[in-house]
């Protein structure tokens, strides 16, 4: 790769160590996709639960931190994920001792190099959306497909460590979606159906990514006659990233570079294959908890929950799962009381599957799980549950009834 | 036989296979504490990682591949190395802070040419695999 005079003093080790840690990671990736040079970027999202860096990926997060040279801050707004628990309903949740130690130590390390902890995976919606054309440094599927296809900025998916290398270089290797040749749509898909609610847009984006197939693929979808709004387009390029790994769809209207590439239609996805979809996750029975996470809820969503709540007594646990930023409003509005006089518990700051989700399903005896998110469903099968999709208002019924 | 990857990354290794003509992300497929891939739909489901060099179609899922590689590492249940007909910027990412050999890119489908069970020998520097 090509480095400029600042790049080549991180590397030499004369910014610091930690710099120096950061940039040599950042080459041996961008050497491996060809990246020509470096792009600044102007903001960095750091994706790291506990559950996910390990013991290894704290002691790695503290070593930098303890690093006593000027390269050991971040350089650029950066910002974090969804965090591994909500330290309010931890017990709630039953999590142990250990795992809260552990999220408490990677929290003390990120403020001590300078990282705003966030904690949500709706940075878009409640921190600040990038502008067209703006490079940035995302770590979150879900996150990135939205910044690339909606707001039309430019950002591979940034795990952790490349996230944080990003942050405390302020650049990243210019390769994959940071290039216009990456970024074209490679793949035509048409669909007659228009997802009435969250979970069918979910699914919709989940059989587009199914189909596309990898990271490389960009799906531009045709015929849908409809005009999402951000909560659907978050669920639609979530479950899109979580079921093909995709960074990047055109949806015309949307997208503001789609353009229909020269090529014929080679998908046509209908009502039934949404619904076949929806069926391979057992469609109805009993339940254990209803959970609503995966993205974080935004507060039109917590809204339209509460409104469901009311005059209801749950039999089975029901959890909200929000970003730091939308709880102080849903607790001020008087929604969070709404849903937990239900019998229901908002949390903040924490997605489901990123807080031990094995462990908590092992300590509750939760097995049984019913949610609107189509992401959800999608990672779970992986941590032992049996996961069941369905509507917000299917979800709030089984959580009073004891099953969908 | 000997095959060419595109993209390398990591030390030579040499190991047994396990092939299937499917993804890989270590949150959706795998139970990292007993180092077994767990998803039920996986073709690999029930069988153990560690040690083996995986050879898969393409890299599936999030962003938590990128610290696992290096978590599973640390506690010795982790693939020997990885190879992929495609990949996304995470396993990468992943490979290269797990120090884990990783090769990507072939002529043909590499799960379709490989042996299950084979001795193979990676060389990241020729970006070759070479089948013993």
């Amino acid at each position: 790769m090509k480095l400029d005079d600042e790049e080549q003093a991180m590397r030499a080790g004369t910014l610091g160590r930690v710099a120096q840690i950061a940039i040599e990671h950042q080459i041996r990736v961008g050497d491996f996709f060809g990246a020509a040079d470096f792009v600044p970027v102007t903001q960095a999202h750091i994706m790291a639960d506990t559950e996910s860096l390990g013991e290894s990926g704290v002691r790695w997060l503290e070593a930098l931190a303890d690093a006593d040279d000027r390269g050991a801050r971040v350089r650029i707004p950066t910002i974090t994920d969804p965090r591994g628990t909500d330290f309010a309903k931890a017990a709630m949740l039953k999590q142990a001792a250990w795992m809260l130690t552990l999220e408490r130590r990677a929290i003390d390390a990120f403020v001590r190099l300078g990282v705003a902890m966030t904690d949500t995976c709706i940075n878009y919606q409640t921190i600040q959306a990038p502008a067209r054309g703006e490079s940035v440094a995302f770590g979150d599927t879900g996150v990135v497909i939205y910044a690339n296809s909606v707001c039309g900025a430019r950002s591979n998916y940034e795990g952790g460590p490349s996230a944080v290398a990003a942050g405390l270089t302020g650049r990243t290797p210019r390769y994959g979606f940071h290039l216009d040749e990456h970024r074209r749509a490679t793949l035509r898909v048409r669909t007659d159906f228009i997802p009435k609610s969250l979970n069918e847009w979910g699914a919709l984006g989940g059989l587009v990514g199914r189909l596309a197939g990898n990271y490389w693929t960009v799906p531009y979808l045709e015929g849908l006659d409809a005009v999402p709004g951000s909560d659907e387009l978050k669920h639609f390029g979530a479950a899109m990233a979580s079921f093909g790994s995709i960074a990047m769809y055109h949806l015309a209207g949307v997208t503001p570079e789609a353009v229909a590439p020269a090529l014929p239609v080679a998908h046509r996805i209908g009502q039934g294959d949404v619904a076949a979809l929806q069926a391979a996750y057992a469609p109805q029975g009993e339940i254990d908890v209803v959970v609503f996470s995966a993205p974080q809820l935004s507060l039109y969503e917590l809204r339209e929950l509460a409104a469901m709540c009311d005059g209801r007594r749950f039999t089975r646990p029901l959890l909200a799962v929000t970003s730091p930023q939308i709880k102080p409003d849903a607790d001020r509005f008087g929604l969070t009381k709404r849903i937990e006089d239900a019998g229901g518990h908002v949390l903040a700051g924490m997605c489901f599957y990123q807080s031990y989700a094995r462990e908590i399903a092992e300590a509750n005896g939760w097995k049984r799980l019913a949610t609107n998110s189509a992401k959800l469903v999608n990672i779970l099968g992986g941590y032992g549950y049996v996961p069941l999709l369905a509507s917000m208002e299917h979800c709030v019924d089984a959580a009073e009834k004891g099953r969908l | 036989m000997i095959y060419s990857a595109r993209h390398a990354i990591g030390k030579p290794v040499r190991g047994q296979t396990l092939v299937a003509h499917d993804g890989f992300s270590a949150r959706y497929d795998l139970d990292r504490i007993k180092g077994v891939f767990s998803r039920a739909t996986h073709k690999l489901a029930g069988q153990s990682y560690a040690g083996r060099i995986l050879v898969l179609d393409t890299a599936k899922g999030g962003v938590a591949s990128a610290w696992m590689l290096h978590e599973m590492a640390t506690r010795g249940l982790v693939p020997l190395a990885l190879v992929l007909n495609s990949v996304n910027p995470i396993l990468v990412q992943g490979a290269a802070f797990g120090n884990v050999t990783m090769l990507v890119g072939f002529d043909g489908d590499i799960t379709a040419q490989v042996p299950h069970g084979a001795t193979v020998e990676l060389d990241p520097a020729a970006r070759t695999l070479r089948v013993l």
